[in-house]
């Protein structure tokens, strides 16, 4: 039987080996965990106060995907969330609204007849078996196509761990790539679950396997497994979002996600987002940060910074 | 037949795909650039100075007290951030100085060295509690005197400063372990004399192996940076330290000739130019005084192209624009392997742009001052030269303050192994890129240099790592990471940068007796 020029497991291997990376540099540059973790710690250092916060803490808003993603979700409580995401504080803040809410397959169409079709708030959905993705391939397409017709502008895939530590790298991009096109319009954020890939090379390798598939963001975690955002697994997928823009000239996002709970973090995260990869990615189409409780601690700090005191929580609305 | 469907599936499904990823907004070649600007800015944060008071004139301190010098005459001392006037400093005769070293004497055979090593051991703990509580103090002091940035003096110099006295405290009554087998004694009088770039981080290098070990000093400062150490001064006398074990001649060079010159000195410990080593080495032979010398250097930072790229970057930088380069070990030699060239130049052009220049007590102020106006003169004259020698110049777009010594970060490529840029020590954020084709080249090229204090190697494997710094002539390699400091690590060089080791027992032998 005639088969056509093999490219199965071949695929990987030539794409990364782009004109960027012809030289002997190895294709995808390994990370020295020591100096990555103490450059992560040094955004931390940076001191950021009065109006510098105000303006760091709206634009955590803007780029915050608003997320539920539980077994007990319900029509109701995605009520509760777009809503919060549409306006998440009195307007006398002039907070923005969020980027997103991210919700389960299910909970899509409710999420999208919610918030209509013209929203500021996109709709995105986790998908493809989110959190494990141990389910066939066939289904976990399916299950995109549906979020995608369901009107779901983003899809949150996560990558086959399974293949990636089993060293099928080729999977893994393949895959990506066919839910890159189950996607359609949509746009496709891949979780990487860096909580279980461990290493700062296997998370640079798989950043660099998910922006060749065809990513349009790539994300750290599901917030299911621990850890999940650190600032240096991030600061590891901003490094390979560099040189792959530097490679291509495409611009791909980027998303931690679990595990910022309060504003001082998010700033970090900003911080480490505006010294590494410019002002450019300063923005919800580049940066988002995927929480739930994170939102009302930033509306706190927001308020605290206009009116010059606390406010108990009983005074931000829950999601 | 299932096999064969899904190749056939997966092969158009990626093509797809990435056809889908070509359609993204695609950012021609030449305008592949990032831009720091000021879409989020940070506006001033300045640590808090108004609390510490610097006393309008600072005299001399001997004998456990502060007294005025014998010339009768003070000098100026500015913050080179803005030159504005701090205070006045005592400037220290040969009177003063032979009366420091008859103090120190007499603390040294009256009390010091018949004091048991547990009880000297009580005086350096306590004296380094009280550093940690003023640590904030210190740092601003630190900051206002030298142009250091408050990130930096807050971050490391400080910790490292109490760092130094807990460990050598630690030793005082262990010394014999130090040593198996030997009979470790003190050796009398230590006249020290200390560099501007790290002041008190340097006094306590000197000063605390000294008197762990049961030595009695007389120290003296930079002219241009002598707040701290006076500071320093009143933190012994809070910790009831007797009369005399340390004390502080501040002056010109001087004042500190008068310190080698002085007949009743039994060591002399010196850190600045290698200039000023060879002089006091000429000083000091024939007289039985013992002698170490930590002078300078033009390390070299090799990067392979096997190296964590990102990281290396970052080691480069914290190599070379540390504390503005005034630090003797600082990689100002680039050796990048000649694949990785143009990806390391572009990386670091990037990263230099982020560096924050101005305010030193600035919180987020990466890079203060050039500590004084004749290093800024040199540091602009040795840049022109690498310019005038063909060499291109790389500076970020940065705008500085107008009073003050201000140098930008800056790096030269093009630049070769005769160029002056890549022999001379600048002293100053000035690194010179250079390149290399195969490790043996990398080596000869990292010791083709009449210094010898540091280098640094930056490569993934750790096999090369090890037949590498075997082959370094340098008394410090770093391996993937850069200006690391520990006070058991011992700190010294080869060649033309000095002799003799500071911290760990290596560090104690230079002030032990030990027949």
């Amino acid at each position: 039987m005639k088969v056509p020029v093999p490219l199965k497991k071949a695929s990987v291997a030539s794409l990364l080996r782009t004109p960027h990376f012809a030289s002997r540099m190895p294709s995808v540059p390994t990370v020295d965990q020591i100096m990555a973790e103490e450059r992560a710690t040094a955004f931390t250092k940076r001191s950021i106060k009065t109006s510098t916060k105000l303006a760091g803490l709206k634009m955590v808003v803007s780029m915050m995907d608003l997320t539920t993603l539980e077994g007990k979700d319900t029509p109701g409580k995605v009520a509760y969330l777009c809503r919060k995401a549409l306006q998440p504080a009195d307007p006398k803040y002039a907070v923005p609204p969020c980027a997103a809410v991210c919700v389960y397959p299910n909970m899509v169409r409710y999420a999208r007849r919610f918030l209509g079709d013209n929203s500021p708030v996109h709709v995105a959905s986790v998908a493809t078996a989110f959190p494990s993705g141990q389910f066939p391939l066939r289904t976990r397409l399916e299950e995109v196509r549906r979020a995608a017709s369901d009107g779901a502008d983003e899809i949150d895939m996560v990558i086959n761990r399974c293949a990636f530590l089993a060293g099928d790298h080729a999977k893994v991009f393949d895959e990506i790539a066919s839910v890159k096109e189950a996607c359609g319009p949509a746009h496709l954020k891949v979780i990487l679950e860096t909580g279980e890939l461990v290493t700062y090379d296997n998370v640079r390798l798989a950043s660099e396997i998910a922006m060749q598939a065809g990513a349009n963001f790539i994300k750290t975690s599901t917030g299911k497994v621990s850890p999940a955002a650190t600032l240096p697994v991030t600061l590891v997928m901003l490094e390979a979002i560099r040189d792959y823009f530097f490679a291509t000239g495409i611009r791909i996002g980027m998303k931690p996600a679990g595990g910022i709970r309060n504003a001082k973090q998010a700033l970090a995260y900003l911080v480490m987002v505006k010294e590494t990869l410019g002002d450019d990615w300063l923005t919800p189409d580049l940066f988002r940060f995927g929480a739930s409780t994170l939102l009302n601690d930033v509306l706190m700090q927001t308020a605290k910074t206009v009116d010059g005191n606390y406010q108990g929580p009983d005074y931000f609305s829950l999601p | 037949m299932k096999t064969k469907h899904k190749a056939v599936f997966r092969r158009v499904s990626a093509k797809r795909a990435v056809a889908k990823v070509a359609s993204l907004p695609i950012v021609p070649l030449k305008e592949r650039r990032l831009t720091f600007g000021n879409r989020w800015d940070y506006v001033p944060a300045p640590e808090d100075s108004k609390n510490y008071v610097i006393a309008p004139r600072h005299e001399l301190f001997i004998n456990g007290r502060f007294v005025p010098p014998s010339t009768g005459k003070h000098f100026d001392s500015s913050n080179p951030a803005n030159e504005e006037k701090l205070t006045e400093i005592a400037l220290g005769g040969e009177q003063d100085v032979d009366r420091a070293v008859k103090a120190a004497r007499r603390a040294y055979e009256r009390v010091w060295s018949k004091m048991s090593g547990r009880e000297r051991g009580k005086y350096i703990y306590r004296i380094a509690r009280i550093i940690q509580e003023k640590a904030r103090e210190l740092a601003v002091l630190e900051t206002m005197d030298g142009g250091k940035p408050i990130k930096e003096t807050r971050d490391v110099d400080l910790p490292i400063v109490a760092a130094h006295f807990f460990y050598h405290a630690g030793w005082a009554d262990k010394l014999r372990y130090a040593f198996p087998g030997r009979n470790p004694r003190p050796l009398g009088v230590a006249g020290q004399i200390i560099p501007w770039n790290f002041p008190l981080l340097m006094a306590a290098w000197k000063i605390a192996p000294a008197i762990a070990c049961g030595n009695t000093v007389v120290i003296k400062p930079s002219k241009t940076t002598s707040i701290t150490l006076l500071r320093l001064a009143q933190i012994f006398q809070e910790a009831d330290l007797p009369a005399g074990v340390v004390n502080v001649v501040t002056g010109t060079g001087e004042t500190g000739t008068a310190i080698v010159k002085h007949p009743d000195v039994n060591k002399i410990a010196f850190t600045g130019s290698t200039e000023i080593g060879k002089q006091l080495a000429q000083l000091c032979a024939g007289t039985g005084k013992r002698l170490t010398l930590e002078l300078g250097g033009k390390a070299a930072n090799i990067v392979f192209d096997d190296a964590p790229i990102d990281q290396a970057i970052e080691g480069i930088i914290a190599g070379i624009y540390f504390n503005m380069g005034h630090v003797c070990c600082a990689g100002s030699r680039l050796l990048v392997q000649e694949s990785i060239f143009p990806t390391v130049v572009r990386k670091l052009r990037d990263r230099i742009q982020t560096l924050r220049i101005g305010n030193p007590l600035d919180k987020n102020t990466d890079i203060g001052a050039i500590n004084n106006k004749p290093q800024l003169e040199k540091i602009r004259a040795l840049v022109q030269s690498g310019a005038d020698e063909g060499a291109e110049v790389v500076q970020p777009v940065c705008k500085l303050p107008e009073r003050g010594y201000w140098y930008p970060p800056t790096f030269l490529t093009g630049v070769t192994a005769s160029h002056r840029i890549a022999q001379e020590e600048v002293f100053g954020p000035v690194l010179a890129v250079m390149t290399f084709r195969t490790p043996e080249e990398a080596v000869e090229r990292a010791n083709n240099t009449p210094y010898g204090l540091s280098a640094g190697v930056w490569t993934d494997k750790g096999s090369k790592i090890f037949k590498i710094v075997n082959q370094l002539r340098a008394g410090v390699v770093w391996a993937n990471t850069y200006n690391k400091f520990d006070p058991t690590s011992p700190f010294g060089g080869y060649k033309e940068s000095g002799f003799g080791r500071e911290g760990g027992v290596q560090g104690l032998a230079a002030y032990c007796r030990q027949d």
